[in-house]
């Protein structure tokens, strides 16, 4: 076992972990990471996006040798009924650039890189170990973690819990809170293995082009959910979420909706004659600014999902978790730098060094969101989509009757279901939430 | 949707899946109760890898065996006391391909 004193001891080889343990060993600090899974990446699930500039900002030349599997030129975002979709799609030639701005990606393969790159800057990977408990001092200084292999713990002047949302140190040692059901989502996925040309066929791409397809609507039953659907090289990552306070509070079945939004007329297609090799759950925070928890103390910082840094509102989480991991190890690089203790109070500038990021601005600016898409699911995640979908049929059917009485027919559906007040109330509270 | 459907369609789903069971060490407890509280009930339709059950007399029962560790459980009832939750052992329990 491990005998001597680390600078740092990072927990989890996740984006987070990674980041920040790459930045650490790279600024010449003495590190050790901690990943429970048998390989980095066995244990991590995400849809998955990844996005250029904040791993650029870690591995400038990544896309060399990294894993990517396809660059995105084309955006739907669908509003669904049960036998319908209504949509907004972007796609753009400009996305066909030297150096794409957006990629898929399969976590347990880019992981694998990412932390070859971690050993390559000098830190020491240690697989199927789960640190089991933080240790402290008399004062309460977190000073080492102990794990499952046994023997003494193991110490370090600082602990970077990348833990991820289910992280168990944190919430064990007090440092950080459990997440509640109302501020975590629960997700399952498949991946839907299918030819490279087919997938390129059946949504109009070449090369390494790829497509998303993200939905909101009727498939989540009245729940604050989203589905997705992201190419990749030779397979299609398919999944859908909701909040766990939902889907408790209606007993529904993830995979009962993961099969509904399978055999969904508009998805079905997409992915007829796959072959599905995988299918994996995970929690996603979803409670935004708000649900923020401490971000660090003395002895420890926490990053990524583990201080529940992801943004619902525009789908984004490993970009903040790779961003918080950097944040935290050069801040981390600097206190060391300097011979300064890594007390609580020394610390702080990690935090300080985030708010200015665009990682705590992005959270802060949808501070209310959460809140407004949580209290009103049924509202937008039934009502709207519903209704969208008999206003555009209404709209393209054509039967004789005259427009005006289509146009009257419409406007009514959208007062009797939500009221004028209740329209007015809901586009405003989503403009004051949103601005 | 009958039950047995619903059953035999997520053991098809975790087949897909890759894990190495620590034998004789479930990683999930559950307490033992009388009734279930709702939160608990709850389990038997959200755990997304079907662990929880309802036995013949009412209790809600555990096999983690094909558990993806993600959480859910935990969230809705650790704070409570009625599920106990660990990871495994490094290197065992659930092991994504993909992920």
């Amino acid at each position: 076992m491990v005998e001597e004193k680390f600078d740092a001891i990072v927990i989890g080889a996740g984006m987070s972990g990674n980041a920040a343990a790459f930045t650490m060993a790279s600024g010449g600090l003495k590190v050790l990471q901690l990943e429970r899974g048998e390989y980095p990446g066995s244990k991590n699930v995400q849809g998955a996006i990844m996005y250029a500039d904040m791993l650029e900002k870690i591995i400038p030349d990544f896309r060399d040798d990294a894993p990517v599997e396809r660059h995105l030129i084309e955006q739907r975002f669908w509003m669904m009924d049960n036998t319908s979709h209504a949509g907004v799609h972007y796609r753009s030639d400009d996305f066909n650039e030297a150096k794409p701005n957006r990629y898929t990606i399969i976590r347990a393969q880019f992981d694998k890189w990412f932390s070859r790159k971690v050993r390559e800057a000098g830190a020491t990977v240690l697989c199927e170990t789960t640190a089991t408990e933080l240790t402290h001092d008399t004062k309460g200084t977190v000073i080492g973690v102990r794990t499952d292999r046994g023997g003494e713990a193991i110490l370090a002047d600082v602990v970077v819990l990348a833990e991820g949302v289910n992280g168990l140190l944190g919430t064990r040692a007090g440092v950080r809170e459990m997440p509640r059901p109302e501020t975590v989502a629960l997700a399952v996925k498949e991946m839907h293995f299918l030819p490279e040309g087919l997938i390129e066929q059946r949504f109009g791409l070449k090369g390494n082009e790829g497509c998303v397809i993200e939905a909101a609507g009727t498939i989540s039953r009245g729940m604050t959910g989203l589905a997705f659907l992201y190419t990749n090289k030779e397979s299609i990552s398919l999944g859908i979420g909701c909040l766990v306070s939902d889907f408790a509070e209606k007993m529904e079945s993830p995979y009962g909706l993961l099969d509904a939004f399978k055999n969904h007329p508009s998805v079905k297609p997409l992915i007829a004659g796959s072959e599905v090799k995988e299918y994996a759950a995970h929690l996603i925070p979803e409670g935004g600014y708000k649900a923020i928890p401490r971000l660090y103390g003395d002895g420890w910082v926490a990053v990524g999902d583990a201080a529940q840094l992801n943004n619902a509102v525009h789908r984004e989480g490993s970009n903040l978790a790779m961003t918080s991991g950097r944040i935290a190890g050069e801040a981390i690089v600097q206190v060391k730098s300097r011979n300064l203790p890594t007390t609580r109070r020394n610390l702080a500038l990690y935090e300080a060094m985030l708010n200015k990021s665009f990682v705590l601005k992005d959270l802060k600016k949808h501070k209310d969101m959460p809140a407004l898409l949580h209290t009103n699911s049924n509202n937008f995640f039934m009502t709207y989509p519903k209704l969208i979908s008999q206003a555009a049929q209404n709209f393209m059917r054509v039967d004789g009757t005259p427009k005006i009485d289509k146009e009257r027919a419409t406007t009514a559906a959208f007062i009797s279901a939500r009221s004028r007040w209740g329209l007015v109330s809901d586009a405003v509270r989503l403009a004051f939430a949103w601005r | 949707m009958t039950t047995a459907v619903t059953a035999l369609r997520i053991e098809d789903k975790l087949f897909q899946n890759r894990y190495l069971i620590d034998a004789g060490r479930p990683h999930i407890k559950v307490r033992p109760h009388q009734t279930p509280s709702a939160n608990l009930l709850a389990l038997t339709r959200v755990c997304p890898a079907k662990c929880y059950e309802l036995n013949a007399t009412g209790q809600v029962e555990i096999a983690a065996d094909g558990c993806m560790e993600c959480g859910t459980c935990r969230v809705l009832c650790e704070a409570s006391g009625e599920i106990k939750w660990d990871y495994p052992r490094g290197g065992f329990g659930v092991l994504f391909k993909f992920g």
